[in-house]
């Protein structure tokens, strides 16, 4: 399917921002967790994730990021948002996401806020 | 829930005007359906944001069916309307998903809370709730002849 999640990373040393590009379901979710986990993997204190690209995410997309937001937890890691449109970021909020995870409007308010220990 | 055979007759909205549409039970159609959503909810000029609210919740209750109906025929029958409230109403965009599935009794779902998804295993079970806290008003009616959710939002 052509909306099918595209995953790009950067790695600004410790720091790896994670773009997504199109419908997150459980294959995105699933290729989102991969990265994530592989950064992890290879020294990644905090992870950006750039949404501005993706227009849905559906509760099984939000479950699996609420399963790597639990794994980056345990290793004392952090995880935050950026670039949501108001319909991801209600959702967010429905399932409480956005209790447990910090959303900026931008990535640069984003990385600033990782870089000073968010 | 409801006992019958077949699925009570479809509601009628005067003055709507509808489009129909079905999709099978199959991998990402939910989101070949959104289109639908985002071509009337442009044609009656609904802002970009309540379009995309409505296109999540039927990708919600889509996903429900495929996941939990178990239908007869593996199709989803969908029905997207447009039509006014009365003179001086708002304009309205309504989706209509109807399944041939076993049915179930959403009186007796217990709502997921954000501590149930985090700190234990239960992390699924969303949909109903994200569904009613996107759209304006959600009908639904099921029983052994299958289920059907009406979603309104309006303009």
């Amino acid at each position: 399917m052509s909306d099918a999640c595209k995953v790009s990373v950067e790695r600004r040393d410790d720091v790896a921002i994670l773009w997504t590009d199109g419908y997150i379901n459980n294959q995105g979710g699933e290729e989102i967790a991969r990265e994530a986990y592989k950064q992890l993997d290879s020294g990644a204190r905090a992870l950006v994730l750039n949404l501005e690209r993706t227009r849905i995410v559906n509760s099984i997309g939000i479950s699996i990021l609420i399963e790597v937001l639990e794994k980056v937890m345990d290793r004392k890691g952090s995880l935050v948002f950026c670039g949501l449109t108001p319909t991801i970021d209600k959702t967010f909020r429905i399932m409480g996401l956005a209790q447990y995870a910090r959303i900026f409007p931008s990535q640069d308010e984003a990385l600033q806020a990782v870089r000073a220990g968010a | 829930m409801v006992q019958r055979k077949t699925a009570p007759p479809k509601p009628q909205a005067s003055g709507s005007r509808d489009i129909s549409l079905t999709i099978p039970v199959a991998p990402e159609m939910e989101i070949v359906a959104t289109a639908q959503v985002a071509a009337l909810g442009e044609h009656i000029g609904m802002s970009r944001d309540k379009i995309d609210e409505i296109k999540l919740a039927l990708v919600e209750a889509c996903i429900n069916a495929f996941e939990h109906a178990h239908t007869r025929d593996e199709r989803l029958h969908l029905t997207f309307r447009v039509g006014r409230e009365s003179e001086e109403g708002g304009d309205w965009l309504e989706v209509e998903v109807l399944d041939q599935g076993k049915g179930f009794d959403h009186l007796r779902i217990e709502p997921p809370t954000p501590e149930q998804t985090f700190l234990g295993k239960r992390k699924r079970g969303w949909g109903l709730q994200i569904i009613k806290s996107l759209m304006d008003g959600v009908q639904i009616s099921s029983g052994d002849w299958g289920t059907r959710i009406v979603m309104r939002k309006y303009k």
